[in-house]
C-alpha cells in the first residue's frame, strides 16, 4: 500500500512539474490546441458539402475526439525524449523514487493536456452545429471514454520516446504512425466506403471503435451517406473501446517500463 | 522519511568498488575499477575524456548496471539495494541537470520532495539551501536565466537536499570561469567538513590537488596510480619548467644543459622546439635555467613555470600524451596556473 502511495504522490510531482514547463513554453500548448481546432474546420468544410454537409459535421466530432487526442500521444513521445536527453530522467533515476513515477507523470501531465485539448474540440464543435443529443450520464461516460482512450495513446508515445535514440527520431516516430491510426479508421469516413481488404482492419481499429462508441453515447447519428457495417466491432463499439483502451494502456505501459529499467544495463 | 546522516568516520569505507567492468559494443569502458574512500574524505577521480570516469559515476549511482564486479555506497550494494544507496546518495554535474523551466526554488523543492521530504519541511530546505549557496535574490527566476556559475551552485544544492551520506560530483567546475571554480571548491569544502564523503571527477590535476585526500588517476577504463595528491605529484615532480627554443640547431646542446638540474626527465618536443623541465625547486630551477642557456649563447621564447597538468601526470605514468585516450571531444591541453 505504502509503495502505491508514493508512486501516487512521486508521479504527481513530476505530473506538477511537466505542467509548470507547459505553462512556460505556451507556444506549444498553443500550437496543441490549434491542431484539433484546424482538423474541425479543415474536414467540415473542405469534405463535409460532399460527404453531407450539417448531418456530417454532426457525425464528424465523435472522430474528431479520437483522432485529437490522439495526437498528444505525440506530446508524451517528445516530452520523455526531451527529458532523457537533457539528463533531467537520469536525474530523475539518481533519486529515491519508484521508476514508474517519471512516465506515469507524464502521462498524468499529458492527460491534463488531453482534457484541455477535449474542451477546445467541444466548444469549436458547438460552434460548427454539433451538439451533445443523448443524456448527461451518456454525456458524462463519452468523456470517460475519450479521457481513458487519451491516456492509453499517452502510453503508446511514451513507448516511442523511451526507445527513440534522440529527440528528432522521437518526434518524427512519434508523429508518422499517427496517420494511418487514424485515418485508416471510422473517425472521418463510414468503412462501408473503405476497400474490402481494409474494411475489417479499420473495424477493429479502437479508433473507430472509440468514435463510434462516442457518437452512440453523444446520440449523434450516422448520416444516410455513412452506413454503419454490421460486424462485431462495430455493432459493440461501446465495450470494444473500452475493453481496447484498456488492453492498450495495459500493454504499453508494461513495455514503457520494461523499456525504463532496460535503460541502467547500457 | 528519515533523514541519511553522513557515517561517522572510521566506521568503514563509504564508498567501495571492486573489479567493476562495462562494455559498450566494442569498447571496454571499464576494464576493472577498484575504488575505496573512508567516510568523510574526498575521493578524485582524475582522468581525460573517455577515460571511464563517467561511466564508472553511473554505476555508483545506480543509473548503470556493471558486466561484473561489485559496488558499495554508504555500505549499501548499488546492485542489489539500489534503492537505500539513491537514498544515501547525492548526485551533482555533468548530466545531473537542472531543469530550466523552474525557477531555483522549484527545482530543490521538487527533488527535496522527491527525497520523501514533506511539503513544509522541503519548503524550507529549499530556502535555506537557496540562502547558502547565495541564490536567495535568483531564487524565484527561471534557472534557465542564471549563469554558468549560479545553475552549477543550484546543480550542487540539489545534491544536498536530503543531507546525504555521499556525494558524487562529477566534473563540477568544467567549463567555469576562474571564479566560479574557486567558487565551486568553496562549496565543496564546506560540505567536507561537515563529514560528507566525496567522489569528484575532474579532468584537472590542479582541481584534485586541492580538494581531495587521495587521488585515483583513470585511463582506458582502469585505475592506474592512486594515492595522496601529494605523492602523484612528487612521481611527477612539483612543477614545470616551460622553455621555447626558437633555433633547432641549439636544441640539443640545451637539452644536455639543462638535464642535470633535476632528477626528473626532461622532455623536448622536437616540433615547436618547447623544452619541459619537471623540477621540485621551480624558482632555483628557473634561475640555473636562465643563467646556464645565457651563458651558452642560446636564444630564448616564452619562459614559464607552471604547476603539473593532467598531461603531466599521464606522460609520467604512462609514457603517453593524453590525446592517445580516446576522447570524444577536445581535450584540454594546457591548465592555467592557478598559483599567484
Amino acid at each position: 500500500m505504502a509503495a502505491v502511495t508514493r508512486l501516487a504522490r512521486d508521479a504527481t510531482l513530476i505530473a506538477w512539474r511537466n505542467l509548470l514547463n507547459l505553462r512556460r513554453t505556451p507556444g506549444s500548448v498553443v500550437a496543441a490546441l490549434v491542431q484539433p481546432v484546424m482538423f474541425v474546420l479543415l474536414l467540415s468544410y473542405v469534405f463535409g458539402g460532399s460527404l453531407g454537409g450539417d448531418a456530417y459535421r454532426t457525425y464528424l466530432m465523435g472522430g474528431i475526439f479520437a483522432q485529437a487526442v490522439t495526437f498528444n500521444a505525440a506530446f508524451t513521445a517528445l516530452g520523455l525524449a526531451n527529458d532523457l536527453d537533457r539528463g533531467i530522467v537520469d536525474r530523475f533515476r539518481s533519486l529515491p523514487m519508484p521508476p514508474m513515477a517519471v512516465i506515469l507523470g507524464r502521462t498524468l501531465s499529458d492527460l491534463t493536456m488531453s482534457a484541455l485539448t477535449v474542451a477546445v474540440t467541444s466548444l469549436c464543435g458547438l460552434f460548427i452545429g454539433w451538439r451533445i443529443a443523448g443524456t448527461l450520464p451518456e454525456a458524462v461516460l463519452a468523456y470517460l471514454l475519450i479521457l481513458l482512450f487519451a491516456f492509453a495513446m499517452s502510453w503508446v508515445g511514451a513507448t516511442i520516446g523511451l526507445t527513440a535514440r534522440s529527440v528528432e527520431v522521437a518526434q518524427s516516430a512519434g508523429l508518422i504512425w499517427l496517420f494511418p491510426v487514424t485515418f485508416l479508421s471510422s473517425a472521418f469516413v463510414p468503412t462501408a466506403t473503405l476497400p474490402a481488404a481494409l474494411q475489417p482492419v479499420a473495424d477493429w481499429n479502437p479508433v473507430s471503435a472509440t468514435a463510434t462508441a462516442l457518437r452512440t453515447l453523444f446520440a449523434n447519428p450516422a448520416p444516410p451517406t455513412a452506413p454503419l457495417r454490421d460486424t462485431w466491432p462495430v455493432t459493440h463499439a461501446l465495450p470494444y473501446a473500452f475493453l481496447s483502451t484498456l488492453a492498450i494502456t495495459a500493454v504499453f505501459m508494461g513495455v514503457a517500463v520494461r523499456r525504463f529499467r532496460a535503460m541502467g544495463r547500457g | 522519511m528519515s533523514r541519511a546522516r553522513p557515517a561517522p568516520p572510521g566506521d568503514g569505507p563509504a564508498l567501495r568498488a571492486e573489479g567493476l567492468t562495462k562494455r559498450f559494443g566494442t569498447k571496454q569502458a571499464l576494464a576493472g575499477v577498484d575504488l575505496d574512500a573512508p567516510a568523510g574524505t574526498v575521493l578524485g577521480l582524475l582522468g581525460p575524456n573517455g577515460a571511464g570516469k563517467t561511466t564508472t559515476v553511473r554505476v555508483l549511482t545506480t543509473l548503470l548496471r556493471p558486466d561484473t564486479g561489485r559496488a558499495w555506497v554508504a555500505g549499501h550494494d548499488v546492485r542489489t539495494a539500489p534503492e537505500a544507496v539513491r537514498a544515501r546518495l547525492g548526485l551533482s554535474g555533468q548530466y545531473a541537470a537542472v531543469d530550466e523551466k523552474l525557477t531555483g526554488r522549484e527545482n530543490l523543492y521538487l527533488v527535496a520532495r522527491l527525497y520523501g521530504t514533506g511539503r513544509g519541511p522541503a519548503r524550507r530546505r529549499a530556502a535555506e539551501l537557496l540562502d547558502r549557496f547565495r541564490l536567495s535574490e535568483a531564487a524565484d527566476r527561471p534557472s534557465g536565466t542564471y549563469s554558468g556559475g549560479m545553475r552549477r551552485r543550484l546543480d550542487l544544492a540539489g545534491a544536498l537536499v536530503a543531507r546525504p551520506a555521499v556525494v558524487v560530483l562529477d566534473e563540477p567546475t568544467t567549463g567555469l570561469d576562474p571564479r566560479g571554480r574557486a567558487d565551486t571548491w568553496e562549496c565543496v569544502r564546506e560540505l567536507v567538513a561537515t563529514g560528507t564523503t566525496v567522489l569528484l571527477t575532474t579532468q584537472y590535476l590542479e582541481e584534485a590537488d586541492q580538494l581531495a585526500d587521495s587521488v585515483a588517476v583513470i585511463d582506458h577504463g582502469r585505475v592506474i596510480a592512486q594515492g595522496t595528491a601529494a605523492a602523484l605529484k612528487s612521481r611527477v615532480g612539483g612543477e614545470r619548467l616551460t622553455l621555447t627554443l626558437p633555433d633547432p640547431a641549439s636544441r640539443p646542446g640545451a637539452l644536455d644543459l639543462l638535464a642535470p638540474l633535476t632528477p626528473h626527465r626532461p622532455h623536448l618536443d622536437p616540433r615547436t622546439g618547447v623544452l619541459t623541465l619537471p623540477t621540485d625547486h621551480g624558482p632555483a630551477t628557473l634561475e640555473q635555467a636562465l643563467a646556464a642557456l645565457r651563458h651558452a649563447g642560446v636564444p630564448l621564447g616564452e619562459v614559464s613555470l607552471a604547476p603539473p597538468t593532467l598531461d603531466d601526470v599521464f606522460l609520467a605514468l604512462t609514457g603517453q600524451e593524453t590525446s592517445t585516450a580516446p576522447a570524444p571531444g577536445p581535450v584540454p591541453t594546457k591548465e592555467p596556473a592557478w598559483q599567484p
